[in-house]
């Protein structure tokens, strides 16, 4: 797992590595499943409907399959440029 | 052509406009220079946190996008990450073509891109020296991009 900008800072860490229950099926998922390892999870994604998701370095919506990803990234939407 | 870079260096405009090359058959290049705003003197600078790999790989899938939506013969794109002062570049985009239309289209869908799409994220650090909040993305920039649909 990655985690960039309010995300990162909420969780505490810029990565770390996870093994997924196999009931976690998809990236909205994951993200609900995140939510209940801790305080500091549900604040960081309280607002799950805004958390962008990345596998593998690509945008993907919530209902996207998570399987044979090997890098999942969380992050705000982007305000570059 | 497509050419993406990311720098933690101010922006030379003379090196990134060269890096569209020469080519005999372009007769326009349009460029974008995006510049760290001071919002009215409340701002020092903005902070740009990057995705690395992935800010490269999001902008380059743009550019390319753009290429096989116009007939544009080439797309520089340079990105600044880190500290950028008021007034300093954040992002450049050029595009050249053989005729004006292609190369003011592909920059502007490049830049619409690019706001909503390419994983950076700004920080504000305020004249005061503290660090502000992070920027809110906003619905002017997706309405921006909902325009090429």
């Amino acid at each position: 797992m990655k985690y960039f900008a309010w995300v990162r800072e909420r969780i505490g860490r810029a990565e770390e590595e996870i093994e997924l229950p196999a009931d976690v099926g998809t990236a909205g998922e994951l993200i609900v499943w995140l939510k209940g390892r801790g305080e500091e999870y549900a604040h960081a994604l309280e607002r799950d409907r805004f958390i962008r998701v990345a596998l593998d370095q690509r945008h993907v919506r919530h209902d996207a399959p998570l399987s044979g990803a090997r890098e999942v990234a969380l992050f705000p939407p982007m305000t570059g440029g | 052509m497509i050419d993406v870079r990311l720098t933690g260096e101010a922006l030379d405009l003379a090196e990134a406009a060269a890096r569209l090359g020469d080519d005999p058959d372009t007769g326009a290049i349009a460029t974008f220079l995006g510049l760290c705003r001071g919002e009215t003197g409340r701002l020092s600078a903005l902070e740009l946190e990057h995705y690395p790999g992935m800010a490269e790989a999001e902008i380059t899938r743009i550019a390319e996008s753009a290429m096989s939506r116009w007939p544009v013969r080439g797309i520089v794109a340079i990105h600044r990450f880190g500290i950028v002062k008021v007034g300093e570049p954040i992002v450049f985009v050029a595009a050249r073509s053989s005729h004006r239309d292609a190369a003011f289209d592909a920059v502007r869908y490049v830049m619409d891109f690019l706001k909503t799409e390419a994983p950076f994220w700004k920080r504000e650090h305020l004249v005061d020296g503290t660090v502000g909040p992070w920027v809110d993305a906003t619905d002017a920039d997706e309405r921006a991009k909902a325009r090429w649909a």
